[in-house]
């Protein structure tokens, strides 16, 4: 777990991207991807970030690593406001922060090698001398689990299990202090998926690293990390630490959240929670908590003003006028 | 050469159509190339153009000395043999400036994307608004005629073709999540678009290329047939037929009998025309991954 | 006792032809039956085959693919022989599918209510008026609001999950015996999956259809099946009720996909993962198509693997079917 250092803090993260219509593109609206999330990365721990599409998570991901331009708010990497930074000054910093992307089809670049693929980063940041690139390119693909043979092959010559290996040996190719994983485990089978998980825990442990692992899957999410943020139409709804998100989860959209993965055991009994309606439009999100008209337990309230993000118990924040309302039981509390 | 390449040369040589218009164009390279002894020019003349072989303004029909015939008082053959010279040199000219200005228009307009994009765009969309013939005569009527005035108003109503296309792929593999590695990993906007931009977007240019290399030629040989393209006597196919123009309905009782003064120098160039859109279609299905693997 | 069938797929073959001519054996003697009105599961990992054999049983096999051989034995007559004028009259009518991509599914130049009306159309011989009655009904059905307005939108209008609620709308509107699932909730967010599950469990109790559903999620298959069938490149290694398949299963495969699956309910320091990866279809191994992968592997997996009946219902096919129990107890 972490050692209590702060790796990343973000702070009120706003991202809107414009809608525009007409001849002239003239913007007639804004959807709210990302609307004022804030929170801390501790140095050594994996924060699992959890939500339905369409809930911003994604687009924060890349916003933390300005690969999206921040519209409001501040990010802190290694004590450095970073959100401002100009891409010169940016490039260094780019060494320390990696991604792993979902689609391990369209994240490698067809028409390059797998040693021209890992090299890329090595070059641009001169970490390894040139007589030295084709070891290090070895070493890393045999790090990840793959052949050092296959160097000279391309992308197109690989499954989705070992693209996505190629994938993560190139974000830890840079020794980086924290890597984003997008959905990275989304797209592989069971059994792969199993494989690569492992590997990239093991990974954690060698390298030091600091995970911020992105994805819709509960049950992954709950074997890699030690903290879980919700996040609901561009909001934090609620952020604590694994155990107790799982024992006791507060705001009632993790309990639904929770209730409605299908658990691979017929032996276990569990009441279904199942949310009415849809994901309602980022671009014209619910008053008040966003997440009143799919609530059952929403009030009057609820409608009317926007619940703060608040401390309820030692580490555990949750965004709701009623929590722990809702329970896995199914009875209000 | 790699492994992909060789895949995908294997599957142009299995095409039947492929092959022939592999063929066909060597055909015509021979013939460009060995132009000198095929039709020997008169020595001390320039050899392109047509030297004059009877005083009479009539055409003459196929004969020994003259196995194509003669109209204009030139002779035909001399004019499809180094007419054919003259055509490569527009087509690949022509086609290489208006991909090269197509590429770097369309990349900076896709890449960079927002008022750029917007701004070439429409310049894109006013070029294409004018009808290429109408433009074209215009512009030559401007420069004067020649053949060098009529590769220029080629290109210049012929880039937008080339960096639409790119534009369009560029914004497809902008979407790419390799295209974000890239720039997580620091690496600059130049380097992005000449090694995962580029590479990924540029060979349905490089088939469209193929493709144009052939009507061009057709449209450069419109402008000489309506007399504003190549001089007088200029070994060109549109010249060629440019004197077919007061005989080609033959005569009374007799519509076809000045047959070979359109049939050689127009055969010509439907076989050229052929040979390079018959490339152009074998390269496509070859090398398109979204057809193949 | 005789347990009844509604659908019996035996021995059934279907093989593809790649751009270089060489034979795939994407599904390769596949058996299995479906009893009226019960949930079979077919799973499987992506390249098993599940996809194709749901496709086959409807003979909607790709121009490329063709059946090499099987039968497919609906109440008893069998589907391949049927003139594909007769197959027309059961698609729809008697067995019904759903896909994974609702948005590909629907047209989206005609309106949802047009389209359903099309398909009542098709096999009922009732007025346009009746249909239009019987769509609007099935919209309320599977939980559309406002169906009379959701009738005259397009399905751009609708959201994901809407989509999905429509295609069952469709394919339910005749009453189909049973209805193919093919992977209805994998381009679904969880919560929507949830109600879409929901959804096709009261259906079934109030339609009383048969559900063939292949999915990759064994989560899914818990919550939803009586009988699972799992499949592996292309051929069936093991099958039998959902208490088998989870509790007692006995082949090496099912085990490790059991066990590589991370849960909800359990906390695990490292998953058993499953080594290497699924072969692509040129390249199965001969005889029994785990080897390389399994821990069970010797010498005589090199040959076709028996077919081992457990009684009930529950078949192996595994050389070690009895030395894999021992590695069995809770995880």
């Amino acid at each position: 777990m972490g050692n209590g250092e702060v790796l990343l803090r973000v702070e009120n993260l706003k991202k809107y991207f414009p809608l525009r219509a007409g001849v002239f593109k003239k913007v007639v609206g804004w959807i709210r991807a990302v609307d004022g999330v804030s929170f801390e990365v501790f140095s050594g721990e994996t924060l699992g970030i959890v939500g339905e599409s369409g809930c911003g998570k994604s687009t924060l991901g890349m916003t933390i690593l300005r690969l999206l331009e921040p519209t409001e708010g501040r990010i802190f990497f290694a004590g450095q406001d970073i959100t401002r930074l100009p891409p010169a000054k940016l490039r260094p910093i780019r060494k320390d922060m990696q991604m792993i992307f979902q689609d391990p089809f369209s994240s490698l670049n067809p028409r390059m090698t797998i040693q021209a693929i890992l090299e890329e980063g090595l070059r641009v940041h001169r970490v390894v001398p040139r007589d030295a690139m084709q070891k290090e390119v070895e070493m890393l693909l045999e790090r990840v689990g793959l052949s050092r043979d296959y160097v000279r092959r391309f992308p197109h010559e690989f499954s989705g299990g070992q693209r996505q290996r190629i994938s993560i040996a190139r974000a830890i190719a840079l020794r980086p202090r924290l890597v984003i994983a997008d959905e990275a485990l989304s797209s592989l089978d069971v059994s792969v998926r199993a494989q690569v998980l492992n590997l990239l825990q093991e990974l954690k442990r060698e390298y030091s690293l600091t995970y911020l692992f992105i994805s819709h899957d509960l049950a992954v999410v709950r074997q890699i990390s030690h903290r879980i943020l919700v996040m609901y139409l561009g909001k934090v709804v609620e952020l604590a630490p694994k155990e107790a998100f799982f024992a006791r989860p507060l705001h009632p959209y993790s309990v639904a959240l929770i209730s409605a993965v299908p658990i691979p055991d017929p032996g276990v009994r569990k009441v279904r929670i199942i949310l009415s309606g849809d994901v309602p439009s980022p671009l014209h999100p619910p008053s008040g908590c966003r997440f009143h008209t799919r609530c059952p337990r929403a009030q009057e309230i609820c409608a009317m003003t926007e619940p703060p993000l608040l401390e309820v118990e030692p580490g555990h924040f949750v965004a709701c006028h009623f929590p722990g309302s809702l329970t896995l039981e199914g009875t209000s509390g | 050469m790699r492994e992909e390449t060789r895949k995908a040369l294997r599957r142009l040589f299995s095409n039947a159509s492929g092959v022939l218009g592999v063929v066909l164009l060597g055909l015509f390279v021979i013939v460009a190339l060995f132009a000198p002894l095929l039709a020997p020019p008169k020595p001390g003349r320039d050899p392109y153009f047509m030297p004059v072989v009877t005083w009479s303004a009539d055409p003459l029909p196929p004969s020994r000395e003259h196995p194509f015939g003669v109209a204009g008082k030139r002779d035909i053959f001399y004019g499809v043999v180094w007419g054919t010279r003259t055509a490569f040199r527009i087509g690949i000219l022509v086609t290489l400036a208006s991909t090269a200005i197509g590429l770097f228009v369309g990349s900076l307009a896709g890449y960079f994307g927002r008022i750029l994009d917007e701004i070439l765009m429409r310049v894109t969309d006013v070029f294409m608004a004018i009808p290429f013939l109408v433009a074209a005569m215009v512009l030559t009527t401007v420069l004067g005629t020649g053949l060098d005035k009529v590769m220029i108003a080629l290109i210049v109503f012929s880039w937008m073709y080339p960096a639409r296309l790119i534009r369009g792929n560029i914004l497809q593999v902008k979407e790419e999540q390799f295209i974000l590695a890239a720039k997580s990993l620091g690496v600059s906007d130049t380097l992005i678009i000449l090694r995962h931009v580029l590479p990924n977007a540029i060979f349905p240019v490089l088939i469209q290329a193929s493709m144009r290399m052939g009507s061009l030629v057709i449209t450069a040989a419109a402008l000489s047939f309506l007399g504003l393209g190549a001089p007088q006597g200029y070994a060109d196919w549109g010249a060629l037929l440019n004197y077919a123009r007061n005989w080609m309905l033959g005569g009374y009782g007799a519509t076809f009998k000045y047959w070979y003064m359109i049939a050689f120098p127009g055969g010509a160039m439907v076989l050229f025309v052929l040979a390079w859109n018959l490339l152009g279609d074998a390269l496509r299905d070859a090398f398109d991954p979204r057809l193949r693997w | 006792m005789k347990e009844p069938v509604l659908l019996e797929v035996r021995n059934l073959k279907v093989y593809f032809r790649n751009d270089e001519g060489l034979e795939l054996r994407a599904v390769d003697g596949v058996s299995f039956t479906v009893p009226p009105g019960k949930t079979v599961a077919l799973v499987g990992e992506s390249g098993c085959g599940k996809s194709v054999t749901a496709l086959a049983i409807l003979r909607l096999v790709e121009a490329n693919g063709r059946i090499a051989g099987g039968e497919v034995l609906f109440e008893g007559k069998n589907l391949l022989a049927l003139s594909e004028r007769e197959m027309q009259r059961v698609r729809g009518k008697e067995i019904a599918i759903i896909f994974q991509e609702p948005s590909a599914a629907l047209n989206p130049v005609y309106t949802v209510g047009e389209q359903i009306v099309e398909a009542i159309l098709l096999h009922q011989s009732v007025s346009r008026e009746k249909a239009r009655a019987l769509a609007e009904e099935m919209l309320h059905l599977v939980g559309i609001p406002e169906p009379r307005k959701r009738l005259n939108e397009y399905p751009h209008e609708l959201s994901g999950g809407m989509k999905q609620r429509a295609m069952i709308a469709m394919a339910l509107s005749c009453r189909p015996k049973l209805l193919i699932a093919d992977e209805p909730t994998t381009s679904l967010d969880v919560t929507i999956q949830a109600q879409i599950l929901e959804l096709l469990r009261e259906l079934q109790r109030q339609i009383g259809m048969a559900i063939l559903l292949i999915t990759h999620d064994l989560g899914i298959v818990a919550d939803m099946a009586d009988e699972v069938v799992v499949m592996y490149a292309g051929k069936v290694v093991e099958r039998g009720t959902k208490y088998d398949i989870f509790k007692r299963c006995r082949h090496p495969y099912t085990l490790g996909l059991l066990r590589s699956v991370p849960r909800l309910d359990v906390d695990e320091n490292a998953l058993a993962s499953i080594p290497g990866f699924v072969p692509d279809p040129l390249h199965f191994p001969e005889g029994c198509r785990f080897r390389g992968r399994c821990f069970l592997e010797d010498e005589t997996c090199a040959t076709e693997p028996p077919e081992v009946a457990l009684g009930d219902g529950h078949v192996v096919y595994c050389h070690h079917a009895a030395l894999s129990e021992v590695c069995h107890g809770e995880r």
